[in-house]
Protein backbone atom coordinates (compact mmCIF):
# COMPACT_ATOMS: atom_id res chain seq x y z
CA UNK A 1 0.00 0.00 0.00
CA UNK A 2 1.55 3.51 -0.72
CA UNK A 3 1.44 6.67 0.47
CA UNK A 4 0.16 9.42 -1.87
CA UNK A 5 1.29 13.11 -1.40
CA UNK A 6 0.01 16.07 -3.35
CA UNK A 7 2.53 18.63 -4.52
CA UNK A 8 0.51 21.75 -5.02
CA UNK A 9 1.40 24.39 -7.46
CA UNK A 10 0.74 28.03 -8.39
CA UNK A 11 1.83 29.07 -11.83
CA UNK A 12 3.95 26.81 -12.35
CA UNK A 13 6.04 27.07 -8.57
CA UNK A 14 5.44 24.19 -6.00
CA UNK A 15 4.27 25.36 -2.97
CA UNK A 16 7.34 24.88 0.00
CA UNK A 17 5.40 22.80 2.13
CA UNK A 18 4.49 20.43 -0.66
CA UNK A 19 7.71 19.14 -0.13
CA UNK A 20 7.62 19.26 3.76
CA UNK A 21 4.39 16.81 2.87
CA UNK A 22 6.60 14.80 0.83
CA UNK A 23 9.15 14.04 3.58
CA UNK A 24 6.64 13.37 6.04
CA UNK A 25 5.04 10.77 3.39
CA UNK A 26 8.51 9.19 3.50
CA UNK A 27 8.59 8.94 7.18
CA UNK A 28 5.38 7.39 6.73
CA UNK A 29 6.18 5.21 4.05
CA UNK A 30 9.32 3.70 5.80
CA UNK A 31 7.13 2.86 8.99
CA UNK A 32 3.49 1.19 7.26
CA UNK A 33 5.49 0.22 3.48
CA UNK A 34 5.33 1.05 0.41
CA UNK A 35 6.08 3.57 -2.26
CA UNK A 36 5.30 7.37 -1.94
CA UNK A 37 3.63 8.48 -4.71
CA UNK A 38 3.07 12.15 -5.54
CA UNK A 39 0.13 13.35 -7.42
CA UNK A 40 0.42 16.28 -9.16
CA UNK A 41 -2.57 18.61 -10.44
CA UNK A 42 -2.57 20.86 -13.04
CA UNK A 43 -1.38 22.38 -16.86
CA UNK A 44 1.76 22.58 -18.40
CA UNK A 45 3.21 21.61 -15.15
CA UNK A 46 4.98 17.87 -16.03
CA UNK A 47 8.53 20.04 -14.77
CA UNK A 48 6.45 19.57 -11.19
CA UNK A 49 6.68 16.30 -12.07
CA UNK A 50 9.74 16.27 -12.06
CA UNK A 51 10.54 17.93 -9.46
CA UNK A 52 8.77 15.39 -7.19
CA UNK A 53 10.81 12.86 -8.60
CA UNK A 54 14.07 14.53 -8.10
CA UNK A 55 12.37 15.06 -4.22
CA UNK A 56 12.22 11.45 -4.16
CA UNK A 57 9.00 10.53 -4.95
CA UNK A 58 8.53 6.62 -5.89
CA UNK A 59 6.74 7.59 -8.85
CA UNK A 60 4.05 10.36 -9.72
CA UNK A 61 0.09 10.48 -11.00
CA UNK A 62 0.33 13.35 -13.05
CA UNK A 63 -2.98 15.34 -14.33
CA UNK A 64 -2.48 17.75 -16.85
CA UNK A 65 -5.45 19.33 -18.26
CA UNK A 66 -7.02 22.68 -19.01
CA UNK A 67 -9.85 22.24 -16.62
CA UNK A 68 -7.30 22.16 -13.68
CA UNK A 69 -5.08 24.99 -14.57
CA UNK A 70 -6.15 27.47 -12.13
CA UNK A 71 -7.29 25.80 -8.42
CA UNK A 72 -10.74 24.68 -8.08
CA UNK A 73 -12.16 22.69 -5.06
CA UNK A 74 -14.77 20.63 -6.95
CA UNK A 75 -12.05 19.13 -9.71
CA UNK A 76 -9.27 18.48 -7.75
CA UNK A 77 -11.37 16.72 -4.94
CA UNK A 78 -13.53 14.25 -7.70
CA UNK A 79 -10.15 13.88 -9.17
CA UNK A 80 -8.07 13.07 -5.61
CA UNK A 81 -10.74 10.96 -4.64
CA UNK A 82 -11.01 8.83 -7.79
CA UNK A 83 -7.35 8.47 -7.30
CA UNK A 84 -8.13 6.93 -3.97
CA UNK A 85 -10.83 4.69 -4.88
CA UNK A 86 -8.71 3.39 -8.10
CA UNK A 87 -5.25 3.09 -6.14
CA UNK A 88 -6.20 2.50 -2.30
CA UNK A 89 -2.99 4.05 -0.54
CA UNK A 90 -2.97 3.68 3.10
CA UNK A 91 -2.85 7.52 3.37
CA UNK A 92 -2.65 11.19 1.65
CA UNK A 93 -0.72 13.53 2.73
CA UNK A 94 -0.70 17.58 1.71
CA UNK A 95 0.17 20.73 3.24
CA UNK A 96 -2.01 22.36 5.59
CA UNK A 97 -2.65 25.35 3.12
CA UNK A 98 -5.76 26.52 1.96
CA UNK A 99 -6.02 24.14 -1.17
CA UNK A 100 -4.59 21.60 0.72
CA UNK A 101 -6.87 21.89 3.50
CA UNK A 102 -9.66 22.22 1.32
CA UNK A 103 -8.67 19.52 -1.14
CA UNK A 104 -8.55 16.70 1.31
CA UNK A 105 -11.11 17.79 3.43
CA UNK A 106 -13.44 17.41 1.15
CA UNK A 107 -12.12 14.61 -0.59
CA UNK A 108 -11.69 12.39 2.62
CA UNK A 109 -15.51 13.01 3.14
CA UNK A 110 -16.05 11.47 0.14
CA UNK A 111 -13.75 8.39 0.62
CA UNK A 112 -14.73 7.63 4.21
CA UNK A 113 -11.13 8.58 4.93
CA UNK A 114 -10.10 9.50 8.63
CA UNK A 115 -8.89 13.01 8.29
CA UNK A 116 -6.10 14.31 10.71
CA UNK A 117 -5.71 18.37 9.72
CA UNK A 118 -2.67 20.63 10.46
CA UNK A 119 -0.31 18.12 12.04
CA UNK A 120 3.09 19.04 13.64
CA UNK A 121 4.18 15.46 14.83
CA UNK A 122 3.54 11.99 13.05
CA UNK A 123 4.89 8.81 14.63
CA UNK A 124 3.46 5.43 14.04
CA UNK A 125 3.21 2.69 16.40
CA UNK A 126 2.14 -1.18 16.01
CA UNK A 127 1.22 0.06 12.31
CA UNK A 128 -0.81 3.02 13.55
CA UNK A 129 -0.34 6.34 12.72
CA UNK A 130 -0.37 9.00 15.63
CA UNK A 131 -0.41 12.61 14.43
CA UNK A 132 -0.37 15.47 16.78
CA UNK A 133 -2.31 18.34 16.18
CA UNK A 134 -2.08 21.53 18.21
CA UNK A 135 -5.73 22.65 19.96
CA UNK A 136 -7.15 25.46 21.58
CA UNK A 137 -5.52 27.95 19.41
CA UNK A 138 -2.05 26.16 20.53
CA UNK A 139 -2.90 25.84 24.40
CA UNK A 140 -2.96 22.32 24.22
CA UNK A 141 -1.69 19.32 22.45
CA UNK A 142 -3.77 16.37 21.04
CA UNK A 143 -3.15 12.78 19.71
CA UNK A 144 -5.25 11.20 16.80
CA UNK A 145 -5.48 8.19 15.63
CA UNK A 146 -7.75 7.36 12.85
CA UNK A 147 -9.79 4.43 12.19
CA UNK A 148 -10.75 4.10 8.74
CA UNK A 149 -8.86 2.43 5.89
CA UNK A 150 -7.45 5.38 4.58
CA UNK A 151 -5.81 8.23 6.69
CA UNK A 152 -5.81 11.83 5.25
CA UNK A 153 -3.17 14.59 6.42
CA UNK A 154 -2.50 17.94 6.35
CA UNK A 155 1.17 19.22 7.66
CA UNK A 156 1.88 22.53 9.29
CA UNK A 157 4.20 24.29 7.09
CA UNK A 158 7.83 24.10 8.78
CA UNK A 159 6.94 21.45 11.23
CA UNK A 160 8.10 18.56 8.65
CA UNK A 161 11.72 18.50 7.06
CA UNK A 162 11.39 18.64 3.09
CA UNK A 163 14.49 16.12 1.48
CA UNK A 164 16.87 17.23 -0.59
CA UNK A 165 16.09 17.34 -3.88
CA UNK A 166 18.60 15.93 -6.69
CA UNK A 167 17.79 17.14 -9.89
CA UNK A 168 19.49 13.92 -11.74
CA UNK A 169 16.98 11.76 -10.58
CA UNK A 170 14.38 12.02 -12.93
CA UNK A 171 11.80 9.36 -14.46
CA UNK A 172 8.34 9.23 -16.51
CA UNK A 173 4.83 9.88 -14.59
CA UNK A 174 1.89 8.27 -14.87
CA UNK A 175 -0.56 10.35 -17.26
CA UNK A 176 -4.44 10.41 -15.50
CA UNK A 177 -7.02 11.94 -16.47
CA UNK A 178 -9.94 14.20 -14.51
CA UNK A 179 -12.97 13.48 -13.53
CA UNK A 180 -15.18 15.88 -14.05
CA UNK A 181 -15.30 17.37 -17.71
CA UNK A 182 -16.02 21.50 -17.92
CA UNK A 183 -19.29 21.32 -18.01
CA UNK A 184 -19.69 19.31 -14.70
CA UNK A 185 -17.93 22.42 -12.88
CA UNK A 186 -20.47 24.37 -11.34
CA UNK A 187 -17.70 27.08 -10.21
CA UNK A 188 -15.74 29.29 -12.33
CA UNK A 189 -12.53 31.33 -12.26
CA UNK A 190 -13.66 35.03 -13.14
CA UNK A 191 -9.98 36.51 -12.31
CA UNK A 192 -7.19 36.25 -10.07
CA UNK A 193 -5.63 39.30 -8.16
CA UNK A 194 -1.86 38.28 -7.20
CA UNK A 195 -0.94 39.64 -3.81
CA UNK A 196 1.99 42.09 -3.81
CA UNK A 197 4.47 39.25 -3.99
CA UNK A 198 7.35 38.85 -1.12
CA UNK A 199 8.30 36.01 1.05
CA UNK A 200 4.43 33.92 2.26
CA UNK A 201 4.09 34.28 5.80
CA UNK A 202 3.50 30.35 6.62
CA UNK A 203 6.79 29.44 4.43
CA UNK A 204 9.09 32.12 5.88
CA UNK A 205 12.19 31.08 7.77
CA UNK A 206 12.23 34.70 9.29
CA UNK A 207 9.12 37.49 10.23
CA UNK A 208 9.81 40.74 11.29
CA UNK A 209 6.46 41.56 13.01
CA UNK A 210 4.87 44.72 14.14
CA UNK A 211 2.28 46.32 16.09
CA UNK A 212 0.17 49.13 16.90
CA UNK A 213 3.04 50.65 18.34
CA UNK A 214 4.22 51.04 14.34
CA UNK A 215 1.26 54.02 14.00
CA UNK A 216 0.94 54.15 10.43
CA UNK A 217 1.47 52.50 7.19
CA UNK A 218 4.57 54.71 6.75
CA UNK A 219 6.00 53.05 9.74
CA UNK A 220 6.19 49.88 8.29
CA UNK A 221 8.67 51.03 5.96
CA UNK A 222 11.66 50.28 8.35
CA UNK A 223 10.02 46.58 9.08
CA UNK A 224 10.13 46.25 5.49
CA UNK A 225 13.80 47.70 5.43
CA UNK A 226 14.76 44.95 8.13
CA UNK A 227 12.76 42.27 6.08
CA UNK A 228 14.46 42.65 3.55
CA UNK A 229 18.08 42.43 4.49
CA UNK A 230 16.95 39.26 5.85
CA UNK A 231 14.95 37.74 3.13
CA UNK A 232 12.06 38.03 5.51
CA UNK A 233 8.63 37.92 5.43
CA UNK A 234 6.39 41.03 7.32
CA UNK A 235 3.76 40.29 10.14
CA UNK A 236 1.24 42.26 11.95
CA UNK A 237 -0.88 42.34 14.96
CA UNK A 238 -4.74 42.13 14.48
CA UNK A 239 -4.35 46.16 16.19
CA UNK A 240 -2.00 47.06 13.16
CA UNK A 241 -4.24 45.35 10.86
CA UNK A 242 -7.19 46.72 12.30
CA UNK A 243 -6.15 50.22 12.49
CA UNK A 244 -5.74 49.83 8.93
CA UNK A 245 -1.64 50.14 8.80
CA UNK A 246 -1.05 47.10 6.68
CA UNK A 247 -3.75 44.26 5.18
CA UNK A 248 -4.95 41.06 6.74
CA UNK A 249 -2.81 38.88 5.15
CA UNK A 250 -0.35 39.85 7.17
CA UNK A 251 -1.72 39.29 10.55
CA UNK A 252 -0.15 36.63 12.75
CA UNK A 253 -2.35 34.91 15.40
CA UNK A 254 -5.58 33.02 16.71
CA UNK A 255 -7.26 35.06 13.39
CA UNK A 256 -4.80 35.51 11.41
CA UNK A 257 -2.19 33.11 10.14
CA UNK A 258 0.32 30.30 12.46
CA UNK A 259 3.68 30.67 11.78
CA UNK A 260 6.20 29.10 13.04
CA UNK A 261 9.82 30.70 11.80
CA UNK A 262 13.55 30.27 13.15
CA UNK A 263 13.26 33.99 14.00
CA UNK A 264 10.50 36.12 14.70
CA UNK A 265 11.22 39.60 15.35
CA UNK A 266 8.37 41.37 17.21
CA UNK A 267 8.48 45.16 16.90
CA UNK A 268 6.11 47.29 19.35
CA UNK A 269 4.12 44.29 19.80
CA UNK A 270 2.21 43.73 23.58
CA UNK A 271 2.26 39.58 23.03
CA UNK A 272 -1.56 39.69 24.04
CA UNK A 273 -2.97 35.52 23.93
CA UNK A 274 -4.28 35.99 20.91
CA UNK A 275 -1.40 36.55 19.16
CA UNK A 276 1.12 34.23 20.69
CA UNK A 277 -2.08 31.77 19.84
CA UNK A 278 0.02 32.77 16.13
CA UNK A 279 3.84 32.63 16.89
CA UNK A 280 4.43 30.74 20.04
CA UNK A 281 6.44 27.83 18.18
CA UNK A 282 8.87 29.77 16.29
CA UNK A 283 12.43 28.68 17.51
CA UNK A 284 13.83 32.34 18.46
CA UNK A 285 12.23 35.24 19.51
CA UNK A 286 13.29 38.66 19.34
CA UNK A 287 10.93 41.48 21.61
CA UNK A 288 11.69 45.11 20.73
CA UNK A 289 9.04 47.29 22.81
CA UNK A 290 9.16 50.49 25.11
CA UNK A 291 7.70 48.64 28.13
CA UNK A 292 9.72 46.78 30.44
CA UNK A 293 6.49 45.00 31.54
CA UNK A 294 4.91 43.99 28.31
CA UNK A 295 3.79 40.05 28.08
CA UNK A 296 6.03 39.85 24.59
CA UNK A 297 9.22 39.36 26.96
CA UNK A 298 7.54 36.40 28.44
CA UNK A 299 8.18 34.21 25.08
CA UNK A 300 11.04 35.70 24.50
CA UNK A 301 15.02 34.85 23.89
CA UNK A 302 16.20 38.54 23.58
CA UNK A 303 14.59 41.76 24.13
CA UNK A 304 15.68 45.28 24.00
CA UNK A 305 14.03 47.90 25.87
CA UNK A 306 13.40 50.69 23.84
CA UNK A 307 12.19 52.78 20.60
CA UNK A 308 11.49 50.58 17.43
CA UNK A 309 11.65 53.81 15.15
CA UNK A 310 15.58 53.30 16.76
CA UNK A 311 16.39 49.99 17.26
CA UNK A 312 14.81 48.74 13.73
CA UNK A 313 16.95 51.02 11.70
CA UNK A 314 19.92 49.91 13.75
CA UNK A 315 19.08 46.18 13.44
CA UNK A 316 19.09 46.42 9.45
CA UNK A 317 22.56 48.35 9.77
CA UNK A 318 24.17 45.63 12.34
CA UNK A 319 22.46 42.77 9.55
CA UNK A 320 23.89 44.75 6.92
CA UNK A 321 27.36 44.96 7.78
CA UNK A 322 27.14 41.31 9.52
CA UNK A 323 26.18 39.63 6.78
CA UNK A 324 27.59 42.00 4.01
CA UNK A 325 24.21 42.08 2.22
CA UNK B 1 -33.44 34.72 0.73
CA UNK B 2 -32.97 31.48 3.64
CA UNK B 3 -29.57 32.29 4.76
CA UNK B 4 -28.41 29.51 7.28
CA UNK B 5 -24.98 29.93 9.54
CA UNK B 6 -23.69 27.66 11.77
CA UNK B 7 -21.89 28.42 14.79
CA UNK B 8 -20.63 26.78 18.24
CA UNK B 9 -19.76 27.96 21.54
CA UNK B 10 -15.50 27.62 22.40
CA UNK B 11 -13.71 28.79 25.32
CA UNK B 12 -12.84 33.03 25.48
CA UNK B 13 -9.76 33.41 23.50
CA UNK B 14 -7.86 35.12 26.54
CA UNK B 15 -8.92 32.27 28.79
CA UNK B 16 -5.81 29.54 29.97
CA UNK B 17 -7.00 26.75 28.46
CA UNK B 18 -5.52 23.67 30.25
CA UNK B 19 -5.76 19.86 30.68
CA UNK B 20 -6.28 19.16 34.42
CA UNK B 21 -5.34 16.47 36.76
CA UNK B 22 -8.16 14.25 35.58
CA UNK B 23 -6.82 14.78 31.91
CA UNK B 24 -10.24 17.15 31.22
CA UNK B 25 -9.91 20.30 29.32
CA UNK B 26 -10.92 23.13 31.40
CA UNK B 27 -10.51 26.92 31.18
CA UNK B 28 -11.86 27.86 34.70
CA UNK B 29 -14.46 30.31 35.06
CA UNK B 30 -13.42 31.74 32.42
CA UNK B 31 -16.72 32.70 29.77
CA UNK B 32 -17.34 30.39 26.25
CA UNK B 33 -17.98 32.89 23.57
CA UNK B 34 -19.29 32.42 19.69
CA UNK B 35 -16.46 30.78 18.17
CA UNK B 36 -14.33 33.84 16.71
CA UNK B 37 -13.96 33.08 13.54
CA UNK B 38 -17.96 32.59 13.41
CA UNK B 39 -19.02 35.83 14.21
CA UNK B 40 -18.10 36.96 10.63
CA UNK B 41 -20.47 34.25 9.22
CA UNK B 42 -23.15 35.42 11.03
CA UNK B 43 -22.42 39.32 10.19
CA UNK B 44 -22.28 38.61 6.26
CA UNK B 45 -25.50 36.96 6.65
CA UNK B 46 -27.43 39.31 8.04
CA UNK B 47 -26.01 41.77 5.85
CA UNK B 48 -27.10 40.07 3.10
CA UNK B 49 -30.64 39.34 5.08
CA UNK B 50 -30.68 43.66 5.14
CA UNK B 51 -29.85 44.10 1.55
CA UNK B 52 -31.94 41.43 -0.13
CA UNK B 53 -34.89 40.48 2.41
CA UNK B 54 -35.54 36.38 3.58
CA UNK B 55 -34.33 35.30 7.28
CA UNK B 56 -31.55 33.86 8.90
CA UNK B 57 -31.54 30.72 10.72
CA UNK B 58 -28.47 30.06 13.31
CA UNK B 59 -27.28 26.19 13.87
CA UNK B 60 -25.17 24.56 16.29
CA UNK B 61 -24.56 20.94 16.68
CA UNK B 62 -23.56 20.38 20.18
CA UNK B 63 -24.58 20.15 23.93
CA UNK B 64 -26.12 22.74 25.67
CA UNK B 65 -22.72 24.80 26.51
CA UNK B 66 -23.57 25.99 22.17
CA UNK B 67 -26.87 27.55 23.82
CA UNK B 68 -24.88 30.74 24.53
CA UNK B 69 -23.37 31.19 20.65
CA UNK B 70 -26.71 30.66 19.42
CA UNK B 71 -28.29 32.99 21.79
CA UNK B 72 -25.29 35.36 20.50
CA UNK B 73 -26.83 34.84 17.11
CA UNK B 74 -29.80 35.83 18.33
CA UNK B 75 -28.69 39.15 19.92
CA UNK B 76 -26.86 39.92 16.80
CA UNK B 77 -30.55 39.82 15.12
CA UNK B 78 -30.51 35.83 13.64
CA UNK B 79 -34.31 35.06 13.53
CA UNK B 80 -34.25 31.61 14.71
CA UNK B 81 -31.90 29.39 16.73
CA UNK B 82 -31.67 25.58 16.46
CA UNK B 83 -29.35 22.87 18.42
CA UNK B 84 -29.46 19.32 17.10
CA UNK B 85 -28.13 17.16 19.88
CA UNK B 86 -28.03 13.09 20.76
CA UNK B 87 -26.28 11.42 23.63
CA UNK B 88 -24.73 9.28 20.44
CA UNK B 89 -23.03 12.39 18.76
CA UNK B 90 -20.95 12.74 21.69
CA UNK B 91 -17.44 11.66 20.34
CA UNK B 92 -18.67 12.37 16.64
CA UNK B 93 -16.36 14.12 14.32
CA UNK B 94 -16.22 16.82 11.90
CA UNK B 95 -18.10 14.79 9.54
CA UNK B 96 -20.60 13.34 11.55
CA UNK B 97 -21.69 16.76 12.87
CA UNK B 98 -21.62 17.91 8.78
CA UNK B 99 -23.98 15.28 7.98
CA UNK B 100 -26.53 16.09 11.13
CA UNK B 101 -26.31 19.85 10.09
CA UNK B 102 -26.82 18.90 6.59
CA UNK B 103 -30.02 16.86 7.05
CA UNK B 104 -31.49 19.72 9.37
CA UNK B 105 -30.78 22.26 6.60
CA UNK B 106 -32.25 19.73 4.06
CA UNK B 107 -35.40 19.78 5.93
CA UNK B 108 -35.77 23.31 5.81
CA UNK B 109 -36.24 22.65 2.03
CA UNK B 110 -35.68 26.81 0.93
CA UNK B 111 -31.85 27.72 2.15
CA UNK B 112 -30.28 29.28 -0.54
CA UNK B 113 -26.54 29.90 1.52
CA UNK B 114 -24.82 28.65 4.26
CA UNK B 115 -22.92 30.57 6.03
CA UNK B 116 -19.75 29.69 8.14
CA UNK B 117 -16.64 30.53 10.24
CA UNK B 118 -13.51 29.30 8.62
CA UNK B 119 -12.85 27.33 11.59
CA UNK B 120 -13.33 26.16 14.96
CA UNK B 121 -11.03 27.35 17.49
CA UNK B 122 -10.87 25.10 19.87
CA UNK B 123 -10.20 21.97 17.43
CA UNK B 124 -9.82 23.77 14.20
CA UNK B 125 -10.37 20.70 11.63
CA UNK B 126 -10.92 23.06 9.38
CA UNK B 127 -13.66 20.29 7.68
CA UNK B 128 -17.46 21.00 9.35
CA UNK B 129 -18.01 22.99 6.27
CA UNK B 130 -16.60 20.83 3.13
CA UNK B 131 -18.44 17.82 4.95
CA UNK B 132 -21.48 20.04 4.93
CA UNK B 133 -21.24 20.85 1.03
CA UNK B 134 -20.63 17.17 -0.01
CA UNK B 135 -23.40 15.72 2.17
CA UNK B 136 -25.85 18.65 0.91
CA UNK B 137 -24.06 18.47 -2.57
CA UNK B 138 -23.94 21.96 -2.90
CA UNK B 139 -20.31 23.64 -4.18
CA UNK B 140 -17.97 25.15 -1.45
CA UNK B 141 -16.26 28.65 -1.69
CA UNK B 142 -13.74 28.76 1.15
CA UNK B 143 -11.49 31.48 2.69
CA UNK B 144 -14.49 33.75 1.54
CA UNK B 145 -13.56 37.98 2.38
CA UNK B 146 -15.82 39.16 -0.08
CA UNK B 147 -19.06 38.80 -1.70
CA UNK B 148 -18.73 40.44 -4.87
CA UNK B 149 -21.89 39.88 -6.68
CA UNK B 150 -25.35 37.75 -5.74
CA UNK B 151 -28.45 37.19 -7.40
CA UNK B 152 -30.99 35.14 -5.22
CA UNK B 153 -33.32 35.23 -8.32
CA UNK B 154 -30.77 34.40 -11.01
CA UNK B 155 -29.53 31.85 -8.17
CA UNK B 156 -25.77 33.11 -8.59
CA UNK B 157 -23.25 34.84 -6.82
CA UNK B 158 -19.71 35.44 -7.17
CA UNK B 159 -17.15 35.75 -4.26
CA UNK B 160 -13.31 36.88 -3.67
CA UNK B 161 -11.43 33.83 -1.63
CA UNK B 162 -7.83 35.20 -0.09
CA UNK B 163 -5.69 32.97 -0.25
CA UNK B 164 -1.97 32.55 0.06
CA UNK B 165 -0.88 34.07 -3.36
CA UNK B 166 -3.35 36.77 -3.51
CA UNK B 167 -7.46 37.14 -4.02
CA UNK B 168 -8.91 34.56 -6.35
CA UNK B 169 -12.63 35.54 -7.65
CA UNK B 170 -14.89 32.47 -8.59
CA UNK B 171 -18.55 32.36 -9.69
CA UNK B 172 -20.63 29.80 -8.96
CA UNK B 173 -24.67 28.95 -8.74
CA UNK B 174 -26.41 28.73 -5.42
CA UNK B 175 -27.58 26.89 -2.99
CA UNK B 176 -23.13 27.10 -1.71
CA UNK B 177 -22.18 26.22 1.41
CA UNK B 178 -19.30 29.57 2.18
CA UNK B 179 -16.60 29.94 5.00
CA UNK B 180 -15.01 33.78 5.48
CA UNK B 181 -12.24 35.16 6.52
CA UNK B 182 -12.26 37.77 8.85
CA UNK B 183 -11.47 40.59 6.30
CA UNK B 184 -15.16 39.98 5.37
CA UNK B 185 -16.77 42.63 7.91
CA UNK B 186 -16.81 44.30 11.05
CA UNK B 187 -19.38 41.86 13.36
CA UNK B 188 -21.44 44.55 15.00
CA UNK B 189 -22.74 44.29 18.50
CA UNK B 190 -25.09 42.64 19.84
CA UNK B 191 -28.06 45.39 20.45
CA UNK B 192 -29.92 46.14 23.80
CA UNK B 193 -33.38 44.77 22.10
CA UNK B 194 -31.18 42.06 20.80
CA UNK B 195 -29.81 40.76 23.89
CA UNK B 196 -33.22 41.28 25.52
CA UNK B 197 -35.07 39.16 23.02
CA UNK B 198 -32.10 36.39 23.44
CA UNK B 199 -32.43 36.34 26.86
CA UNK B 200 -36.09 35.40 26.55
CA UNK B 201 -35.73 32.65 23.35
CA UNK B 202 -36.57 29.09 23.77
CA UNK B 203 -34.14 27.29 21.62
CA UNK B 204 -35.76 24.01 19.84
CA UNK B 205 -33.36 21.03 20.32
CA UNK B 206 -33.61 18.30 17.28
CA UNK B 207 -32.25 14.96 17.85
CA UNK B 208 -30.76 12.36 15.19
CA UNK B 209 -34.42 10.66 14.93
CA UNK B 210 -36.29 13.87 14.50
CA UNK B 211 -33.55 14.32 11.25
CA UNK B 212 -33.86 10.48 10.47
CA UNK B 213 -30.74 9.88 11.41
CA UNK B 214 -28.51 7.25 13.89
CA UNK B 215 -26.21 7.29 15.98
CA UNK B 216 -24.27 4.48 13.94
CA UNK B 217 -24.35 6.83 10.88
CA UNK B 218 -23.37 10.31 11.82
CA UNK B 219 -22.40 9.86 16.21
CA UNK B 220 -19.56 9.09 17.86
CA UNK B 221 -19.34 4.79 16.57
CA UNK B 222 -18.99 6.33 13.02
CA UNK B 223 -16.09 8.62 14.03
CA UNK B 224 -13.32 7.93 11.54
CA UNK B 225 -10.94 9.70 13.92
CA UNK B 226 -10.56 9.63 17.80
CA UNK B 227 -8.51 11.58 20.42
CA UNK B 228 -5.94 9.00 21.95
CA UNK B 229 -4.63 11.83 24.16
CA UNK B 230 -5.07 15.95 25.26
CA UNK B 231 -2.11 17.61 26.61
CA UNK B 232 -0.87 21.14 28.06
CA UNK B 233 2.92 21.06 25.58
CA UNK B 234 5.81 21.09 27.47
CA UNK B 235 6.72 24.82 28.44
CA UNK B 236 10.67 25.86 27.73
CA UNK B 237 11.04 28.14 29.48
CA UNK B 238 12.13 30.83 27.08
CA UNK B 239 15.33 32.27 29.65
CA UNK B 240 14.65 36.00 28.59
CA UNK B 241 18.53 37.98 27.72
CA UNK B 242 17.27 41.76 28.10
CA UNK B 243 20.44 43.24 25.65
CA UNK B 244 21.01 46.29 27.18
CA UNK B 245 23.80 48.86 25.68
CA UNK B 246 24.24 52.96 25.71
CA UNK B 247 23.13 53.44 21.99
CA UNK B 248 20.40 51.67 20.02
CA UNK B 249 23.44 50.81 17.45
CA UNK B 250 25.30 48.93 20.10
CA UNK B 251 22.48 46.95 21.24
CA UNK B 252 21.95 45.78 17.81
CA UNK B 253 25.03 45.04 16.82
CA UNK B 254 25.21 42.84 20.16
CA UNK B 255 22.07 41.14 19.24
CA UNK B 256 22.76 40.35 15.92
CA UNK B 257 26.02 38.92 16.96
CA UNK B 258 23.53 36.53 19.17
CA UNK B 259 21.52 35.65 16.42
CA UNK B 260 24.11 34.79 14.07
CA UNK B 261 25.99 32.67 16.64
CA UNK B 262 22.22 30.93 16.87
CA UNK B 263 22.37 30.24 13.35
CA UNK B 264 18.75 31.65 12.54
CA UNK B 265 20.05 34.14 10.33
C1 LIG C 1 -11.34 37.01 19.45
C2 LIG C 1 -10.06 37.75 19.33
C3 LIG C 1 -9.15 37.39 18.35
C4 LIG C 1 -7.93 38.07 18.22
N1 LIG C 1 -7.05 37.68 17.25
C5 LIG C 1 -5.86 38.29 17.16
C6 LIG C 1 -4.88 37.88 16.20
O1 LIG C 1 -5.12 36.98 15.39
N2 LIG C 1 -3.69 38.50 16.18
C7 LIG C 1 -3.38 39.52 17.05
O2 LIG C 1 -2.26 40.03 16.97
N3 LIG C 1 -4.28 39.94 17.93
C8 LIG C 1 -5.51 39.37 18.01
N4 LIG C 1 -6.42 39.84 18.91
C9 LIG C 1 -6.15 41.13 19.60
C10 LIG C 1 -5.25 41.02 20.81
O3 LIG C 1 -6.06 40.76 21.94
C11 LIG C 1 -4.50 42.35 21.04
O4 LIG C 1 -5.43 43.39 21.14
C12 LIG C 1 -3.50 42.69 19.96
O5 LIG C 1 -2.69 41.58 19.64
C13 LIG C 1 -2.64 43.84 20.41
O6 LIG C 1 -1.80 44.26 19.37
P1 LIG C 1 -0.48 45.07 19.64
O7 LIG C 1 0.46 44.26 20.44
O8 LIG C 1 -0.03 45.55 18.33
O9 LIG C 1 -1.01 46.35 20.41
P2 LIG C 1 -0.85 46.79 21.92
O10 LIG C 1 -1.35 45.73 22.83
O11 LIG C 1 -1.45 48.14 22.00
O12 LIG C 1 0.70 46.85 22.15
C14 LIG C 1 1.51 47.82 21.63
C15 LIG C 1 2.87 47.67 22.30
O13 LIG C 1 3.80 48.55 21.70
C16 LIG C 1 4.65 49.10 22.70
N5 LIG C 1 5.16 50.36 22.16
C17 LIG C 1 4.51 51.55 22.04
N6 LIG C 1 5.31 52.45 21.41
C18 LIG C 1 6.47 51.82 21.13
C19 LIG C 1 7.66 52.21 20.48
N7 LIG C 1 7.83 53.42 19.93
N8 LIG C 1 8.66 51.30 20.40
C20 LIG C 1 8.53 50.06 20.92
N9 LIG C 1 7.42 49.65 21.53
C21 LIG C 1 6.39 50.51 21.62
C22 LIG C 1 3.78 49.21 23.92
O14 LIG C 1 4.59 49.16 25.09
C23 LIG C 1 2.87 47.99 23.78
O15 LIG C 1 3.41 46.86 24.47
C24 LIG C 1 -7.65 39.16 19.07
C25 LIG C 1 -8.56 39.53 20.05
C26 LIG C 1 -9.74 38.84 20.20
C27 LIG C 1 -10.70 39.25 21.27
N1 LIG D 1 -20.50 21.73 16.40
C1 LIG D 1 -20.70 22.66 15.48
N2 LIG D 1 -21.94 23.14 15.24
C2 LIG D 1 -22.14 24.08 14.31
N3 LIG D 1 -21.19 24.61 13.56
C3 LIG D 1 -19.95 24.19 13.76
C4 LIG D 1 -19.62 23.20 14.71
N4 LIG D 1 -18.29 22.98 14.66
C5 LIG D 1 -17.82 23.78 13.72
N5 LIG D 1 -18.81 24.53 13.16
C6 LIG D 1 -18.70 25.50 12.05
O1 LIG D 1 -17.82 24.98 11.07
C7 LIG D 1 -16.70 25.84 10.89
C8 LIG D 1 -15.46 24.96 10.71
O2 LIG D 1 -15.21 24.29 11.92
P1 LIG D 1 -14.14 23.14 12.10
O3 LIG D 1 -14.30 22.21 10.95
O4 LIG D 1 -14.53 22.49 13.41
O5 LIG D 1 -12.80 23.82 12.17
C9 LIG D 1 -16.70 26.74 12.13
O6 LIG D 1 -16.23 28.04 11.91
C10 LIG D 1 -18.17 26.83 12.47
O7 LIG D 1 -18.76 27.84 11.68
Amino acid sequence: MSVFVLIEQFNGRAAPVSWEALGAAQQLAEAVGGPVTAVVFGHNVGDMAQAAFAHGADDVLLADHATLASYRLEPYAALLAGLVEAHKPRVVVAGATTRGRDVLGSAAFDVGAGLLADVTALDVADGAIQATRPVYAGKLLSTEVSAADVTFITVRARAFQAPEPDPGRRAEPVTVSPVLSEDEIVTKEARFEGAAGGVSLTDAAIIVSGGRAVGSPEGFAPLHALADVLGAAVGATRAAVDAGYIPYAHQVGQTGKVVSPDLYIACGISGAIQHQAGMRTAKVIVAINKDPDAPIFKLARYGIVGDLFEIVPALTQAFRAKLGR
Amino acid sequence: MHIVTITKSTPDTAAPVEVDAAGNVTWGDAPVVVNPWDEYAIEEALRLREAHGGSVTVISVGPELDNDALKHGVAMGCDAPLRIWDDALDGADAFGLARAAAAAIAQMGDVALVITGKEAVDVNTDALHLGLARALGWPALTFVSRIVEIDPEARTITIERLIEEGRQVVASRLPAVLSVVKDINEPRYPSFKGVRIAARTEIPVRSLADLGLSGDEVGGAAARTRRTAIYNPPQEAAALELIAAGSAAEAASLLVDKLIAEGVV
